[in-house]
C-alpha cells in the first residue's frame, strides 16, 4: 500500500502541474480543450491525492511500524479514535492532509460554481493545482509520508498524550479545513485579476466560500481553545504562542473582508482594498504554516525543525512577489464607483472597523515577528508574552467591540442627527447602566469594566435591531413575534445571523473579561484534608482530598484522585483528577506522565482542579485549585457565533429588499459595460 | 507460622487501626500507592513560599527555561514533570530571602539569563517603539482615513452640486412631513 501511496503521489505531482500549465494557458488563450484538460486534471490530483491518503489510513491501521510515520505517531494499543487523527498528528501526514482536502476543495469549486462565473474557472483550477502541487512538491522532496524505516520496530512510539484528547481530533482538521479553503477565494480573486473580471461576479462566486472558511477558521480556534483549557492544564485558553497567533491573523482579516464586502455590493466602492483582503488573508496563512512548519519561531505547538521550512519560505515569498505585482498592475482597473456621501455612515463605519480588525491583526503580527525583529534590530533576544499582547490589543479589541455595536446604528450613505439619537439612546443608556451596576457592585478593573459595559451596548443594538424588525413585520403581516423573529432571520439571514455573530462576540468579550478575576491556590492534602479557595463572588469553596486510586485503562496506567467539593458549607459534587502514565503494548512507558484535569464547569464559574503529583509515593496528593469565572460563556458564545455565520451560511433567503439592491448594483454595472 | 491468640488479636487492631487512620482527616500518614512511578515525578509538599502571592507576582514576570513558553509560576503550577521551574522558584525564594526586592531579583534574572528572561520585553529604549508602534500606527492610519473620507465626501458634495437637484419637481410636504418620511424610510431594513 506504501508504494501505491508513494506512486499516487509522483502521479498527484504531474497532473497538478498539467493542470497549473492548462489552466493559466487556457484562461489566457481562452482555448476550451485546455480549459477542460485543467477541469480534469483537478478531478484526477484529488482521485491521486485520496488514493494517497487511504494508503497511509491503511498504513496507520494496520500498523505497519516499518513505516515511519507510522511508527513515529501511532502505537498497537492507541485507541481507534485517534488512530483516525494520527493522519494529521505529524508533519508529513498533515501536509498529505492538507494537499487532499485542497483537492477536494478545487473539485468541489469547479463542480459548484454556477455558469455565471464559469470564465473565472481555468484560472481557479490553475492556481489550486500550483498551491496543491506545492505540497505534494514538499511531500515528495522532503516529507514522504510513506518512508519505510530499515528496519521493523515491534511496537511504534505512540501519540503524545496530550494529542489523545477528542478536542485535538477535531481542532486542527477544523483549522486547516479554514486555512486551505481560503485557497478557494485566493483563487477567484487571482482568476479575476488575470481575467480582468473585477466588478462584484467574483464576490458573488466566493461568497459561501469565504463564510466556509471564516466559519471553519472560527471553530478551529474555539476547539483549540477548549482543548488547551481542558488538556493543557494552566487554566487559559489563550497563551499568545506564534502558532495560536498566526491562526487568528487570516481569521481577523476575514472577518474584515465580510463586514467591507458589503460596502462593495451594495455602493461599489473599496476593490482594490476588497481584493487585498482576499490575497492577504491567503498569503497569512502560507505565512502561518511557514512558521509552524519551519521552527523559525519557538513555540509549543511547532512541528520540529526541518527542511521543510525552506520550502515554504521560497513558496511565500515567490506567492507574495507574483500576487503582489499582479495586483498593482491591475490597480487601474479597479476604480471605485461611487464615493462617500457622508463621514456619519454605514460605508465609514465599516472603514473604520476594517481598520481596527487589520490594525489588531498586524499588532498579533507585530508582536509575533517582534523577537525575530528585536534579535536583528538590537542585537537582543526578547520574549513576546501575554502581557505584552494584552497591553497592545485590549484596547484595539475593546475598540472593535464598541464598532460591533455602532456599526449596525448607523444608515447607509448618510446618517441625520435625529436618525442616530433614536438609534443611540437605548443601547447608549444600556451599556451606561451596565457600568453602573457593576461600579455599585464594587468592580474596579477598567479592562473589565469597559468590556461588560460595551457588551451591555452592543447587546441592546442587537435586541433593538430584532425587535424594530419583529415589530415591523407584526404590524405589516400581523404575525405573532416569536413567527415575526423567525420569519425576520429566515428572510434576512446575513443581516440577522451577522447580528447574532456579533452577540457571540459580546459573550466572547465578557466571558474573557470574567479571567481577570481568576483565583487559585496549591496545596498539598492527605485523603480527608480539605483547602479552600474564595470565589470572586465572595463564596468559599472547600476541597476535601477523598483519596488516590491507581488502575489500568486502554493505553495507560491511571492514577486518579478524588476530591469532594463544598460551597460555603453546602455540598457542590466530586472531582476527579488524573495522572496518566501512557504505554504501549509491550508495557513500556512512552511519554512522560501527563496531567488531566478535572472541571466542573457552571454558569458564574469554573472549578478547575489539577493533580501534581504525590508525596513520596503515597495518598498525599499536591493540587493546585483555580476558580475561573465565566468560562462557560466562551465556549457558549463561541456556539453562538459559529450558529450566527451558520445562519448566514445558508443556502436561500435574502429579503426583497437586499435582493433589489443588489440586483439595481448588477443591472447598473451591466449598463456601464 | 504460629500466631497466638493475643498476637492474633493485636494485628487485627492494629491493621484496622491503620485503615481507619488512612481514612481519617488528615489524622496521619497517607498510605503508599501501589505503583509509584506511574503518578509522576515525585513531589514535595506544598511550602508557604509556593503560595506566596509576593513570589507568585514575581515570577509571573519571568519565562520557564524548558522551553515551555510559559511564566515560572504557570509552568510549576502545570507542568509538574519539569525540572527547571521549580530550581527557578527556588531562585527566586532565595533571593528574596536574601533581602532582595521583587525588582531587585527581576534584575538579577536578567543578568544571569538576558533579557528573554523576561516574559515581556521592558518598556524602555527600543522595546518602549515596540509596545507603541501598532497603535500609533493604527491612530495614524485612523488619521489619514478620516482626511481621506472627508475628501471624498467633498467630491461626493461637489459632484451632487453639479448634478443639479435629482428631484425638480416641487414637494407638496411640510419639514415635519418630510422628516416623517426621512424616518419612517431610515427604519426599513436596510
Amino acid at each position: 500500500m506504501t508504494l501505491l501511496g508513494h506512486l499516487s503521489l509522483w502521479l498527484a505531482l504531474f497532473v497538478g502541474l498539467w493542470g497549473a500549465i492548462t489552466g493559466f494557458a487556457g484562461g489566457l488563450q481562452g482555448r476550451a480543450d485546455l480549459q477542460q484538460s485543467a477541469r480534469h486534471a483537478v478531478f484526477a490530483m484529488f482521485a491521486a491525492l485520496a488514493l494517497a491518503t487511504i494508503c497511509l489510513e491503511v498504513a496507520i491501521f494496520r500498523h505497519d511500524f516499518n513505516v515511519q510515520y507510522v511508527a513515529a505517531y501511532t502505537s498497537r494499543n492507541l485507541p481507534t479514535f485517534y488512530l483516525w487523527s494520527a493522519l494529521y498528528a505529524g508533519q508529513k501526514g498533515s501536509l498529505l492532509f492538507w494537499a487532499t482536502v485542497l483537492s477536494l476543495f478545487a473539485t468541489l469549486a469547479q463542480v459548484l460554481t454556477s455558469g455565471r462565473h464559469r470564465a473565472y474557472l481555468p484560472f481557479v483550477a490553475a492556481v489550486t493545482c500550483t498551491v496543491a502541487t506545492f505540497f505534494v512538491l514538499v511531500m515528495v522532496f522532503a516529507a514522504n509520508p510513506f518512508e519505510r524505516l530499515a528496519y521493523t520496530p515491534v511496537d511504534g512510539s505512540g501519540m503524545n498524550p496530550q494529542l489523545q484528547n477528542p478536542g485535538m481530533v477535531f481542532h486542527p482538521p477544523m483549522l486547516y479545513l479554514g486555512y486551505i479553503s481560503i485557497t478557494i477565494p485566493f483563487a477567484f480573486a487571482i482568476a479575476a485579476l488575470l481575467s480582468k473580471k473585477l466588478d462584484v461576479d467574483w464576490l458573488v462566486a466566493i461568497r459561501k466560500w469565504t463564510l466556509v472558511s471564516w466559519l471553519f477558521l472560527a471553530i478551529g480556534l474555539l476547539i483549540g481553545m477548549w482543548w488547551a483549557y481542558v488538556e493543557l492544564g494552566w487554566g487559559g485558553y489563550w497563551a499568545w504562542d506564534p502558532v495560536e497567533n498566526v491562526a487568528l491573523l487570516p481569521w481577523l482579516v476575514m472577518t474584515a473582508f465580510l463586514h467591507s464586502v458589503m460596502v462593495q455590493e451594495k455602493r461599489g466602492m473599496l476593490k482594490k482594498w476588497n481584493l487585498a483582503l482576499v490575497l492577504g488573508a491567503w498569503l497569512l496563512s502560507i505565512f502561518g504554516t511557514f512558521l509552524t512548519r519551519s521552527g523559525v519561531i519557538a513555540s509549543v505547538h511547532s512541528f520540529t525543525q526541518s527542511p521543510v521550512g525552506y520550502f515554504f519560505l521560497g513558496f511565500l515569498l515567490l506567492a507574495a512577489g507574483s500576487t503582489i505585482v499582479l495586483y498593482v498592475i491591475r490597480l487601474p482597473l479597479l476604480e471605485a464607483e461611487a464615493t462617500l456621501e457622508s463621514m456619519v455612515s454605514r460605508e465609514a463605519s465599516f472603514l473604520f472597523n476594517n481598520l481596527l480588525f487589520i490594525g489588531l491583526a498586524f499588532s498579533v503580527l507585530w508582536g509575533t515577528l517582534y523577537p525575530i525583529l528585536s534579535e536583528w534590530l538590537q542585537g537582543t533576544k526578547v520574549t513576546v508574552g501575554p502581557p505584552f499582547f494584552n497591553l497592545v490589543n485590549i484596547p484595539l479589541g475593546l475598540a472593535l467591540l464598541a464598532l460591533t455595536g455602532i456599526g449596525p446604528l448607523i444608515a447607509w450613505r448618510r446618517a441625520s442627527i435625529p436618525n442616530l439619537q433614536r438609534q443611540f439612546a437605548v443601547p447608549a443608556v444600556t451599556g451606561l447602566f451596565v457600568l453602573l451596576i457593576l461600579l455599585v457592585a464594587g468592580m474596579r478593573e477598567i479592562g473589565p469594566l469597559i468590556a461588560i459595559g460595551l457588551g451591555g451596548f452592543v447587546t441592546a443594538t442587537v435586541f433593538q435591531e430584532f425587535g424594530r424588525g419583529a415589530r415591523a413585520r407584526h404590524r405589516q403581516y400581523g404575525e405573532p413575534l416569536v413567527l415575526a423573529v423567525l420569519r425576520l432571520v429566515a428572510r434576512n439571514r446575513r443581516r440577522y445571523g451577522g447580528y447574532i455573530v456579533h452577540m457571540g462576540m459580546v459573550l466572547l468579550f465578557v466571558a474573557f473579561a470574567g479571567m481577570a478575576f481568576k483565583t487559585e491556590t496549591q496545596a498539598t492534602l492527605r485523603p480527608g484534608e480539605s483547602a479552600t479557595l474564595r470565589s470572586p463572588y465572595g463564596q468559599v469553596y472547600t476541597f476535601t482530598h477523598l483519596g488516590i486510586s491507581q488502575y489500568d485503562a486502554l493505553n495507560r496506567r491511571v492514577t486518579a484522585a478524588l476530591v469532594d467539593v463544598s460551597r460555603d458549607g453546602k455540598p457542590v459534587g466530586r472531582l476527579k483528577t488524573e495522572k496518566r502514565q501512557h504505554v504501549d503494548a509491550l508495557g513500556r512507558n512512552t511519554f512522560e506522565a501527563s496531567t488531566e484535569v478535572g472541571i466542573r464547569s457552571g454558569l458564574r464559574e469554573d472549578l478547575y482542579v489539577v493533580l501534581g503529583g504525590l508525596v513520596n509515593g503515597t495518598e498525599q496528593a499536591v493540587y493546585r485549585f483555580t476558580i475561573n469565572p465565566l468560562v462557560w460563556w466562551v465556549w457558549f458564545g463561541g456556539f453562538v457565533l459559529v450558529g450566527g455565520g451558520l445562519i448566514v451560511l445558508w443556502p436561500g433567503g435574502g429579503s426583497p429588499a437586499v435582493r433589489r439592491t443588489q440586483a439595481g448594483y448588477a443591472v447598473k454595472l451591466e449598463s456601464k459595460q | 507460622m504460629n500466631v497466638d491468640r493475643r498476637g492474633f488479636v493485636v494485628a487485627v487492631v492494629a491493621t484496622l487501626g491503620a485503615v481507619v487512620q488512612d481514612s481519617l482527616a488528615g489524622s496521619g500518614p497517607a498510605g503508599k500507592v501501589a505503583d509509584p512511578a506511574s503518578a509522576g515525578r515525585p513531589l514535595g509538599p506544598t511550602s508557604a513560599a509556593d503560595i506566596d502571592a509576593a513570589y507568585q507576582a514575581i515570577e509571573k514576570q519571568l519565562k520557564c527555561s524548558c522551553g515551555c513558553g510559559l511564566d515560572i509560576y504557570t509552568c510549576r503550577t502545570t507542568d509538574f514533570n519539569c525540572t527547571y521551574s521549580p530550581g527557578l522558584h527556588a531562585h527566586v525564594v532565595a533571593l528574596a530571602q536574601e533581602g532582595k526586592t521583587a525588582q531587585q531579583i527581576i534584575d538579577a534574572f536578567v543578568a544571569q539569563y538576558g533579557q528573554q528572561v523576561l516574559m515581556a520585553p521592558p518598556r524602555r529604549g527600543f522595546n518602549l517603539v515596540g509596545y507603541l508602534f501598532p497603535s500609533v500606527l493604527v491612530l495614524v492610519a485612523a488619521g489619514f482615513l478620516l482626511v481621506t473620507l472627508r475628501r471624498w465626501t467633498r467630491v461626493a458634495a461637489a459632484e451632487a452640486v453639479a448634478a443639479g437637484p435629482a428631484v425638480t419637481g416641487h414637494v407638496d410636504a411640510s419639514s415635519a412631513e418630510l422628516e416623517r418620511l426621512r424616518r419612517e424610510l431610515e427604519r426599513l431594513p436596510s
